[in-house]
């Protein structure tokens, strides 16, 4: 189990004090203080961890978030953002000695502008409303991960979320163009807005996926497309993983970037046709789904095209959709996979590595040998286009050990990642999870330079530490330069 | 001052350790295509990344090009273009623009994060950035992001990198997401719509479900200069339209579209791509002569009331519209926008409009008087010294790049 920092003995005795302060500036139900009520926050959608915060605070508009901030930088209390709570990576995991600062009544859409194909809302606003919003309009929020009917966008921008079509319409970074935050200190800062381009520094850039650490979003502006006229799937068998990706690989290689390609293996096809008899194709060793949205013109004639390469490189089956209800049907397993393997499995840990997609063979053999170490088996889904890698480890948290033993099995799959080339996540952040992984693919000077970013917004490491970051940033330490006047290292500048 | 070429990462960081520790400076360039873009660096010594170059991986499958920030833009695009991919955000080159001859690089296109007309639809440099290794101030060699297209490991400092133009950390490897190139493209026009209409135009375009790539309008004085002659030769204002892929799909697509906007000339591929070339680079189709020029980034709804704001006051400015109206080349006669090069009126014009304004071509002496970049105000400013100290606590890299003291 990963270590979150001791907590200040000092701040837990001035508790009352505290809760007391913070009724004052967010007063009626705002404040949450009975353990009761405050249980409901001690963990997010990484349920392995959880821990009772002092208080929960949720305010309803800016200038309190600017008071709560100023009081607590005063009193150095930590703070932990929160969304929805549907984190997989304990991006909103409580600390014993601090806040949760939740965003949940930030939930209005402030405006719909049409002309210029974006939307202003508040973070509490959940991802699929704001499609549900602007679809009146034909137009939709592209990012959809598969928590969008609760997740927010609040959490979208603090995570980056992805979802299946990022390969095609990108992350939450390349689809929100503005935002509202407060910092530590207390001051409301706006970056970008309807506009393109940052015109200067790109904070905006990196407020994105910065996981909590940077600043509190209070408020988002994203883009919306206008909805695809239509879209057919393909359902397509493969004898082998390896036939699977590498008509992925042919796909993309031929000019083709569909909205969605999704690889599932043997054992997620099964528990997916199990649990809502999608009529996937049991025999084969690898399931292939692959999206094409756009005009019927251009969608006919790319699934034409994916058909063939799909038949070059030994498909066992291949079937298109027909209607909507089918391709909505092909989805469905797909979908439903996480909780299919929930049938079969009493828990199941979810990881998130990406990989060079055509390291996707040697991976998963990879795994199997880890399975038979571990003595666990692994469910394979992954969004096939960009290499991102969702393997489901199966176990059972009420056997002894069994969890320690999922997470250990989980942390060699992420470092595997590493060393064929990838990164440690590609979607779900680092959180608590993946923070003491961070060295695996970073050096100390690596992190010691995104350090000194989150220094440039919050010098006293009071906003969600021990998230991302192995160890807690001291910033005057990393301000200092190493420079020792009189003696120079070097006497004389080199030339080359 | 000394003109350092070092040939590897390494030489790199051990020039800039030694700058730091004897508190001189250093400007960054590769090709040096873009030094005149921005403030006037004033530094001790030049830091040339031009021997800092080549394709180190590029696999088409993967959609991965990584490459060293000296590669010329031109290389990058024809290995690119050999495998049918492409950059998609169309970066242009503008030596047209700096009046130079110095060769565009990779590294430029980040630092400086320019984009041409398919931004609009596919996004900029920073978009497509996804890891990079680089020096900072302090002569350290570190690494960002990663070489995959799909990452969220980290802070994303690729996205800061893109466009601080070399203020921050010395590039010295740059991966980036490449994307197929369409198989075909055709362009629509439309003549002699009045700005205001353009704009709603292009906002309507964007809009349906047709994936418009390129959306620009030209008033009449601007088509006339264009090398295409179906887009001259009507002698009026020309809004065009692109779409690209497939031949069956842009068939149907440019049917769709004349059927909403109406029947007008088309260009075909060769001509479409010289149009949107000329587009991206600009200069062509604007005034010769003694001019300053702005590059507005409004709200794109508010494109033309900016642009007719400024009209009113500088009755001698010329305008050309890209990216749906979220892109105005702003181009004004030097005498008539007086010693500030307008930018009282350019930027009163752009506060009820959104966005920002960048004086982009005027002499270096005026460009080192007034705010080349959009100002910010107090605690985004303030944020942003902090930022840079950061990375460059000793103020080593490009010193007065993007403001004074930045």
């Amino acid at each position: 189990m990963i270590r979150m920092p001791e907590p200040d003995s000092g701040l837990l005795a001035r508790r009352e004090e505290i809760v007391a302060a913070l009724a004052r500036i967010v007063p009626g139900e705002g404040v949450i203080a009975s353990e009761r009520e405050r249980r409901a926050f001690e963990c997010d959608a990484l349920t392995a961890y959880h821990q009772l915060p002092m208080a929960v605070v949720l305010p309803d508009n800016t200038q309190q978030i600017v008071e709560i901030l100023r009081y607590c930088k005063a009193n150095r209390i930590k703070v932990v953002p929160r969304g929805a709570g549907t984190s997989l990576s304990g991006g909103s995991l409580p600390l014993a000695d601090g806040i949760i600062l939740g965003l949940g009544k930030f939930n209005r859409i402030l405006e719909i502008d049409v002309a210029n194909r974006c939307a202003v809302v508040q973070p509490g606003v959940t991802n699929l409303g704001i499609t549900h919003a602007v679809q009146a309009h034909g137009l939709y929020y592209a990012p959809d991960p598969s928590s969008q009917i609760a997740c927010s966008i609040g959490g979208n921008v603090a995570e980056n979320a992805g979802g299946v079509h990022c390969l095609k319409y990108g992350l939450t970074t390349n689809n929100v163009i503005g935002v509202e935050f407060v910092t530590m200190d207390g001051e409301i800062i706006r970056l970008g807005g309807k506009h393109f381009d940052a015109g200067d520094y790109d904070l905006l850039g990196v407020m994105v996926g910065s996981e909590g650490l940077l600043g509190v979003v209070t408020e988002v502006t994203v883009r919306v497309l206008p909805s695809p006229p239509g879209a057919r799937a393909l359902l397509i068998g493969f004898p082998s993983i390896e036939g699977a990706g590498d008509c992925v690989a042919s796909v993309i290689g031929s000019g083709i970037i569909p909205g969605g390609m999704e690889i599932m293996d043997k054992l997620a096809i099964e528990a997916a046709e199990a649990f809502v008899h999608a009529n996937y194709p049991l025999d084969a060793a690898a399931l292939l789904i692959v999206e094409l949205d756009g005009c019927a013109a251009e969608v006919d004639h790319l699934i034409a095209a994916v058909e063939s390469i799909a038949m070059e490189h030994g498909a066992t089956s291949c079937r298109a959709s027909r209607s909507e209800e089918e391709r909505l049907l092909f989805w469905a397993g797909r979908k439903a996979a996480f909780p299919a393997v929930g049938r079969i499995s009493p828990d199941y840990y979810c990881m998130d590595g990406t990989i060079p997609r055509k390291e996707i063979g040697r991976v998963l053999s990879r795994l199997k040998e880890m399975e038979r170490r571990y003595g666990l088996r692994c469910a394979n889904v992954f969004h096939a286009g960009d290499g991102n890698l969702h393997p489901l480890i199966l176990y059972d948290a009420n056997k002894p050990g069994e969890l320690q033993r999922a997470e250990d099995f989980g942390a060699d799959i992420l470092r595997l990642c590493v060393e064929v080339g990838g990164v440690l996540t590609g979607e779900h952040g680092v959180g608590v999870e993946k923070r003491d992984l961070m060295e695996a693919m970073f050096n100390e000077t690596d992190l010691d330079q995104q350090q000194r970013l989150k220094c440039a917004f919050d010098d006293e490491s009071l906003l969600n530490p021990g998230k991302v970051f192995p160890q807690l940033c001291r910033c005057a330490e990393l301000g200092r330069m190493h420079v020792r006047a009189g003696q120079l290292r070097f006497p004389d500048l080199p030339r080359f | 001052m000394t003109d350092f070429r070092p040939s590897d990462e390494k030489q790199i960081a051990e020039i800039v350790a030694a700058a730091a520790a004897q508190k001189q400076s250093l400007e960054i360039v590769a090709g040096g295509s873009k030094r005149g873009y921005g403030r006037p660096v004033k530094a001790d010594h030049l830091l040339d990344l031009s021997r800092i170059a080549g394709i180190v991986n590029y696999e088409a499958a993967e959609l991965i090009l990584t490459a060293r920030p000296g590669t010329s833009l031109a290389a990058v695009k024809a290995e690119l273009a050999a495998k049918g991919q492409m950059l998609a955000f169309e970066p242009p080159g503008w030596q047209s623009l700096f009046e130079t001859n110095a060769e565009p690089t990779l590294g430029g296109v980040l630092a400086c994060n320019i984009g041409g007309p398919r931004r609009a639809r596919a996004g900029a440099p920073r978009d497509f950035f996804l890891g990079f290794s680089a020096v900072n101030g302090r002569g350290e060699i570190w690494k960002g992001g990663g070489k995959v297209v799909k990452n969220v490991t980290g802070f994303d400092v690729s996205k800061l990198l893109a466009g601080s133009f070399g203020t921050l950390s010395v590039l010295t490897e740059i991966t980036l997401k490449v994307m197929p190139r369409p198989e075909s493209q055709c362009t629509i026009l439309l003549p002699a719509l009045a700005d205001e209409i353009a704009v709603a135009t292009m906002a309507k375009a964007l809009n349906t479900p047709f994936e418009v790539s390129g959306v620009a309008h030209l008033p009449a004085e601007a088509a006339r200069r264009s090398s295409v002659a179906a887009v001259a030769q009507g002698r009026c204002a020309v809004t065009a339209l692109r779409i690209e892929g497939p031949a069956p799909s842009v068939a149907f697509r440019a049917e769709a579209l004349e059927e909403l906007f109406g029947r007008g000339e088309r260009l075909d591929n060769a001509a479409s791509t010289q149009f949107w070339e000329e587009v991206g680079e600009a200069r062509s189709l604007l005034p010769d002569g003694a001019r300053v020029m702005w590059r507005l980034c409004p709200t794109p709804s508010r494109a033309a009331v900016a642009a007719s704001a400024i009209k009113a006051r500088l009755p001698a400015a010329e305008t050309l519209f890209d990216w749906g109206g979220g892109l105005v080349w702003l181009s004004l006669d030097a005498a008539e926008a007086g010693a500030d090069a307008g930018a009282a009126i350019v930027r009163g014009a752009m506060k009820s409009c959104g966005g920002h304004a960048t004086l982009i071509v005027a002499p270096a002496a005026t460009r080192e008087r007034i705010a080349v970049f959009e100002p910010a105000p107090g605690p985004l400013a303030a944020l942003k010294a902090r930022v840079k100290a950061g990375f460059d606590p000793l103020g080593v890299f490009n010193p007065g790049r993007m403001q004074e003291g930045l």
